[in-house]
Order: C-alpha cells, then sequence, then structure tokens
C-alpha cells in the first residue's frame, strides 16, 4: 500500500476515532446507570446506592473529559483532512454535527456541573432530574452522530442542484429507517460496555474481599441489565444486517466472504479470506445457511463480490473479521450474563470464585464488540465515503501533503501516548481504590471540562 | 466572480460567528495571555495565583472555539474546507496545544511530572496564541482558493506577515493576561504583573504598527485601494490608538480595571478594522459570505434549534459565571473553608 494522502488521513481519522469512541461509548451507558442509581436511592432510601453512585460518577466526569478532549480533535478532521467531503456534504454534515457539538456543550454547560457538584445545594428531585438530563443529553449527542453515520451509509433525503447536495427533507435525514435500527443499536451498545464494566468491578472488588455490600449492587445489578437488554441487541444486531444486505450488498458479501454468487449460499462460519485468489482458506462451512441467514429461505441466491466490480467493491478481511469478533463478544456477554443470573437465582453468585474471575476478565468485551461493530459498518462502507455519492479517494483535501500527514499522524500518536497513558492510570487507581475512597469526596474530577461554576467551593476538589 | 448577495440568514449566522470569534478573543484570550506569562517566572506562588486566577473560566472560554468550528462547518462549509487544510499544521498545533493546556490544569496537582505538564501549560498556550495570529496575518494576505478547494502552499503561515502578527498576537493575549491578573487578583500578583502592563503594551504597539503598515501594503498588493469607499473604516483603528494611550495612562495611576477594560477595546477595534479590511470577503480575498453560504435549509434548521435556543443559554451561562467569580480571587478555589 502507497503512504498517499488518502490511506494517512484514512489510518488518521480511524486512529483519532477509535480513541475517541471507547468514552462515549462508556459514558453514554454510565449517565444512564447514574441516573437509575440516583431514582433507586430515592425511592428506597439506601444508602448503598448513594456509594456506589459517588464512586462511578468519578468515573464518569474523568471519562466525560476525555471524551470531550478527544471529541475536540474530531471536530476538525473533516475540515483539515477531508475538504472535498466538508465542502460537498456540509450543508448536511454540518447542522448535523453542528447540533452535536451545541447538544453537547449546553448539556456540559448547566446539568453536569449541577450534577458534579450540586449535591448539597440543589434540592433531591432537583438533583435527580439534572442526572436524567445529563442521561438524555449523551443519547442526544449519540442521535446526532448516528443521524450523520447513517446518512453517510445510506445518503437520503437530500436533492442535487447544479451539483450541489441540498437537504430536501430533514424528518427523513434525521429518523430514516437506517437511523430507527443503528441508534437504538448503538444506545444498546453503548448500555452493554457499562454493563460489563460495572459487572467486572463488583467482581474485582469480591475477587479482593473489599466492599462487599458495594460489590453485589455493580454485580448483581449490572449482570441483570446485560442479561435483558442483550437479546434485544442481537436482534437489533440482525435488523442491521438485513438493512446492509438490502442497501449495500457489496458490504455484506464481504462481511460473508462470498465471492462468488450462490444458491443456495453456503456460510463461512470462521475462515481466512485471501483477497488475492478470492476465496477462503482453512474455512469452515455451513451448507444453505447464508441463503437462511440473509433471505429466511434455505435455497435463496445471495449475490457474492463478483457482482461488483472491483473498483466498487469493500476490502474483505477486515469487515470479515471485526464482524465475527462483535458476535463472538456479544455471544460471551450472553453467556456471561445468564449463566451469572442463574448464579444469583441459586444464592451462589458472590462466593463462585471461577465465575468472579470469568466476569472480571469480561470486562473488556463491550469496548472490543462497539469498536469492531464500527469498524465493519465503516470499512465495509469503502470504497465511499457518502455511499454511492462520493469516493472516499475523492473526499481528501487536494492540497494535503503525504509528509503534512505524517507529521500529524506521528503527533496524534504521540501526544495520546502520553495523555492516555495518564487518563488510563487516573481511572485504573479510581477504580483499584474503590467507593470507600470515593466517599471521602467527589475531587478528582479533574480532566473533566468541569464547568466553571462547578469548581469553585467543593471542598476538595482539585488536590 | 460574481457576488451573490448574502441572505438574512446567512448574515445572522455570519453575525453569530462574528460575536463568537470576539467572545473567544476576549476571553480565551486572557487565559491564554496568563498561560504565557505563567512561563516568564518560576516562582511557585505567583504560579499557582495565576492558575487560580483563571481556573473557574477557561473551559468555558474555548466553548466559543467549537461555536465557530461548529457554525462554520453548519453555515460556511466552504469556509470550514478552505480555512482548515490552508492551515493544516497551525491547527494541529492549536489543537495539541490546547489539549496539553487542559489536562496541565488537572495533571499538575497530581504530584507527579509536575514540571512536565508546567512545561506544557506554558508552551501550549504560547502556541495556540502563535498559530491563530498568524492566521490572521496569513488571510490578510490572501489564502488562494481554486474550485472551491485552497490552492496555496503548506507554509503561507510562515511568511513574514504572519509570523509577524503571530508574535503580536502572543504579545496581546500576554497584555490582556496581565491586565486580567491586574484585575483579579491583589498582593504579590498584583504587584507583580502591573509594570508588566505598560512594558507589555509598548511592544503590542510598536509590532502593531508595523503590522499595521505591512498589512496595508499587503492588501493594497492584493487587490487594490485600502479602505477604498469606506475611510469611515479608520474611526476603528483611531479608537484602538485611544485604548492604547488608555492603557499607559492607567498604568500611572494603577486603577485595576482599567487596563484589561482598555485592552478589550484594543482588540474590538482591531476586529472591526480586520472586518472592514475584508467585508464581503469570509475567505480573503475569494470567497464571500453570501457565496459562502450554506442552502437556506441548513440554514433555517440550524436556526430554529441552536440559532434561538442553544446560543442564548450558553451566552446566558457564560455570563451568570463571570457574574458569580465577580471580584479579587483570594483564594484557591479547591482550598475553600479549610476543605480538602
Amino acid at each position: 500500500v502507497d503512504l498517499d494522502p488518502v490511506v494517512l488521513s484514512r489510518i488518521q481519522f480511524a486512529f483519532v476515532v477509535s480513541f475517541h469512541i471507547i468514552f462515549p461509548a462508556f459514558t453514554i451507558g454510565l449517565a444512564a446507570w447514574l441516573a437509575t442509581l440516583e431514582g433507586t436511592r430515592i425511592a428506597t432510601g439506601n444508602s448503598v446506592y448513594r456509594r456506589v453512585f459517588d464512586f462511578w460518577l468519578k468515573v464518569f466526569s474523568l471519562s466525560f473529559g476525555m471524551g470531550v478532549v478527544t471529541g475536540i480533535v474530531m471536530a476538525f478532521q473533516f475540515g483539515t483532512n477531508w475538504s472535498v467531503m466538508a465542502e460537498r456534504t456540509g450543508p448536511i454534515q454540518g447542522p448535523l454535527l453542528g447540533y452535536e457539538a451545541f447538544t453537547a456543550f449546553m448539556l456540559e454547560a448547566t446539568f453536569f456541573g449541577v450534577m458534579l457538584l450540586g449535591r448539597d445545594r440543589a434540592p433531591p428531585w432537583f438533583y435527580f432530574l439534572s442526572c436524567c438530563m445529563v442521561s438524555l443529553g449523551t443519547m442526544l449527542s449519540s442521535f446526532w452522530i448516528l443521524a450523520n453515520n447513517s446518512w453517510m451509509q445510506v445518503p437520503l433525503g437530500h436533492t442535487i442542484v447544479d451539483g450541489r447536495i441540498v437537504p430536501a427533507d430533514w424528518l427523513a435525514i434525521t429518523t430514516g429507517p437506517i437511523m430507527r435500527i443503528r441508534w437504538p443499536h448503538m444506545l444498546l451498545a453503548a448500555f452493554l460496555t457499562t454493563g460489563m464494566s460495572v459487572i467486572a468491578t463488583g467482581a474485582w472488588y469480591q475477587l479482593r474481599r473489599q466492599q462487599p455490600a458495594e460489590a453485589r449492587v455493580m454485580l448483581h445489578w449490572g449482570l441483570g441489565l446485560v442479561a435483558v437488554i442483550i437479546p434485544v441487541q442481537l436482534f437489533f444486531g440482525h435488523l442491521t444486517g438485513l438493512y446492509v444486505l438490502h442497501y449495500q450488498p457489496a458490504k455484506f458479501a464481504a462481511i460473508e466472504a462470498r465471492w462468488t454468487t450462490q444458491q443456495p449460499a453456503t456460510e463461512v462460519l470462521i475462515g481466512i479470506p485471501d483477497p488475492s485468489a478470492e476465496r477462503n482458506l482453512l474455512a469452515i462451512e455451513v451448507p444453505k445457511l447464508g441463503s437462511y441467514i440473509a433471505s429466511g429461505t434455505w435455497d435463496a441466491k445471495e449475490v457474492g463480490l463478483d457482482t461488483f466490480p472491483p473498483e466498487d467493491r469493500p476490502p474483505v478481511i477486515i469487515p470479515f473479521f471485526t464482524f465475527r469478533l462483535m458476535v463472538g463478544m456479544g455471544l460471551i456477554m450472553l453467556a456471561v450474563s445468564w449463566f451469572g443470573v442463574w448464579l444469583g437465582w441459586r444464592r451462589r453468585l458472590d462466593n463462585t470464585r471461577w465465575f468472579l474471575w470469568v466476569a472480571f476478565l469480561s470486562f473488556p468485551t463491550g469496548f472490543v464488540a462497539v469498536l469492531a461493530g464500527w469498524f465493519t459498518a465503516e470499512v465495509g462502507r469503502q470504497p465511499w465515503v457518502v455511499y454511492g455519492l462520493l469516493r472516499t479517494k475523492d473526499a481528501v483535501t487536494p492540497s494535503l501533503a503525504t509528509n503534512d500527514v505524517l507529521f500529524s499522524l506521528a503527533a496524534y500518536i504521540a501526544v495520546y501516548a502520553v495523555i492516555y497513558s495518564f487518563g488510563f492510570y487516573y481511572i485504573y487507581r479510581l477504580l483499584r481504590d474503590g467507593p470507600s475512597a470515593a466517599a471521602e469526596g467527589p475531587g478528582d474530577s479533574s480532566l473533566a471540562r468541569v464547568p466553571a461554576v462547578a469548581m469553585k467551593s467543593v471542598p476538595g476538589a482539585r488536590t | 466572480m460574481t457576488v451573490v448577495e448574502p441572505s438574512a440568514l446567512a448574515l445572522f449566522w455570519a453575525g453569530v460567528i462574528a460575536v463568537a470569534i470576539i467572545a473567544y478573543v476576549v476571553l480565551d484570550g486572557f487565559d491564554l495571555g496568563v498561560g504565557i506569562l505563567f512561563g516568564t517566572t518560576r516562582d511557585n506562588e505567583l504560579r499557582d495565583g495565576m492558575m487560580n486566577a483563571i481556573s473557574p473560566f477557561w473551559d468555558g472560554n474555548e466553548t466559543w472555539l467549537v461555536v465557530i468550528g461548529a457554525s462554520l462547518f453548519a453555515a460556511f462549509p466552504v469556509v470550514y474546507a478552505v480555512f482548515l487544510p490552508a492551515f493544516y499544521i497551525p491547527v494541529l498545533l492549536l489543537l495539541l496545544g490546547l489539549i496539553f493546556r487542559g489536562v496541565a490544569f488537572e495533571f499538575r496537582y497530581r504530584g507527579s511530572a509536575r514540571r512536565l505538564w508546567e512545561w506544557g501549560f506554558f508552551f501550549g498556550s504560547t502556541v495556540v496564541a502563535f498559530v491563530q495570529g498568524a492566521a490572521v496575518g496569513a488571510m490578510i494576505r490572501g489564502i488562494p482558493v481554486v474550485n472551491g478547494q485552497y490552492a496555496g502552499s503548506r507554509f503561507e503561515w510562515l511568511a513574514p506577515l504572519p509570523v509577524f502578527t503571530g508574535i503580536g498576537l502572543v504579545l496581546g493575549y500576554a497584555l490582556l493576561g496581565a491586565g486580567w491578573l491586574v484585575l483579579k487578583s491583589d498582593g504579590m500578583l498584583r504587584d507583580w504583573a502591573w509594570p508588566r502592563v505598560p512594558r507589555l503594551a509598548g511592544t503590542v504597539l510598536v509590532v502593531l504598527a508595523l503590522a499595521t503598515v505591512a498589512s496595508i501594503a499587503e492588501r493594497d498588493r492584493v487587490i487594490g485601494a485600502v479602505f477604498h469607499g469606506r475611510l469611515w473604516g479608520l474611526v476603528f483603528p483611531a479608537l484602538g490608538l485611544l485604548a492604547m494611550l488608555g492603557i499607559f495612562a492607567s498604568a500611572r495611576h494603577r486603577r485595576d480595571a482599567w487596563p484589561f477594560a482598555m485592552t478589550v477595546l484594543v482588540f474590538l477595534a482591531s476586529f472591526a478594522t480586520l472586518a472592514v479590511l475584508f467585508w464581503p470577503y469570509m475567505i480573503p480575498y475569494s470567497i464571500t459570505v453570501g457565496g459562502a453560504a450554506a442552502p437556506e435549509a441548513s440554514l433555517s434548521f440550524l436556526f430554529w434549534g441552536a440559532g434561538l435556543f442553544v446560543l442564548p443559554v450558553i451566552a446566558i451561562y457564560t455570563i451568570a459565571v463571570y457574574w458569580l467569580f465577580r471580584g479579587k480571587m483570594r483564594k484557591r478555589y479547591g482550598q475553600s473553608d479549610g476543605g480538602g
């Protein structure tokens, strides 16, 4: 592969967006989890929920800060490296991403401050309302991001006037049929990511025999939540597959590593796609299952990559493996949560140590699934940046020099290495010290661009 | 090219962006300036005082940069698509500078690698100020555009005039920062900041005068006729000069509120001068406000939510914060009331 500005810009975008997405994916779920905890505390009056809340609030604020810092970088990528796309599709992507920025900052400017520091000043109902509003804000943020990305996957609701892309139907753009599948898919993924993290943290404390009351809340709630959500998520995943089959058949064929059109189609469970020979090595296949998965009948004809001219085909290897990685993570979550709930029902959850180890080690499953899913969606969309409208190679900034992108990519990697090392270290330290340390004060929230009002007057903040 | 008359909505969003730029330059300007001054002393007590004087404000101030970026992409995508590639490396430096500045506020208190974060805070602030100034200089020289895309070289921003305006803005922000410290602190820190006000003002005046001459020559070279038909525009540089004199006068009598207020006036006058110089161009001298505007369907979609609702909320919130933290800052915010 030649290191030209297009390839380097794609690597740079993949790098900064991958490091960014792990924080929003985490904080969307955390915000909802915090609102749930606070609501439960008000309903039950049980102080254990307050201690769990205070603990996760600190993790939330640090993660939120990391998300904001890396998000500002994202806001400039489209302009610096993909200026043709920015100019051509700006009339649609600009307002969508603009709303995302405005929504995020509104949320930050108001209710996040109350949530961090208003505990002693605001009445309980208002504090709870603030938690709900922050949660709503994170979901709205993801709404705009998904609306934008869904439009890039399946552009609709626009007309082309004098070669210019002009929005015609904002309702279709923001709430089209793809959006109605992909936004819930992302929200559920975020909930699962947070759920698995909460489970793992609870299991960690149980293994170390620390803070049993708080650990029990995390473990039992987390497992229950994931157990309920994961089947729904698998269903939405299935719907996502159907939209891909219908609107992006080339991506579907790439995910399936189906090189030639087949009737009936076999399903490649696992194998090693070989793009140069257009076949799969060491493949484990199930005859006819491919037809059933795609069309619901055992003998349907399914299109292969040979249907598409070479310049319209997406890469196969990345979507093929990342898709299977995502599904695999989902199945692990299903197994862990259902077995964990069963153990809880038999009252053996808190002292089945091998299971606690499994639960602890499955901490990254949600993050891996989110990243793998996005890689499937984005790489599978190639060679288009806006599907059917604009090719990736035509979208790059024309004035961009290879050396400039090399320099910026190296700079981002170097700076992120420093910032993330410290950021992850502080989050690790928070998780390790646990709720009893959190109870000493809400300080430490740090990195977060804590709204100004906030900074003041909190005893212990920033020490 | 034919000049497209901007619609009412396009003017509204151009106005929003203009106000956001002014808000950003004045607000983030003073905390960037304090960050620049931070590097000129090694005294820990002074450094703590400086951090303290801006810590409740800096992140809110940077919000305006995001408002500018988001509004540009949404309302004037052509400008967004030309401006950012024209300043590819400077924008990168800006973002990395902001990251280092941001984390310095938090990591500095955590004990380990304190020197690294302090260095990052000073260096980040200086770099951010310089590239912003350099961008202004490059805009005065004119940004070449072909087919709606940037067509200049990679280092236009390192030509003499942009380097000059870059240094000018570093000094200008430092002046604003010194004014802020005088306004918000007392005791040792105020005594340290006061003598720096007239000295910085003097150097800013010299750099500004040279930059003005160079700018007029450049503008004359590129499209001819400076202030042609807009002689009334000369009122703004005159106003800026008066404000400069106000800074020197206030330094004699040591009135704490004056240097900051007068420096803000200098910045407003400079902005107005540039606006008169550039109008009707958004990318001088190739893309106009009317020509760059997104379709009406985009502008109005943005107007009914962001324009009517979100922007007022951000504005009210900003005012509330400054009202809450009015007056001198005597304590470190984190250490109030014996907590900690």
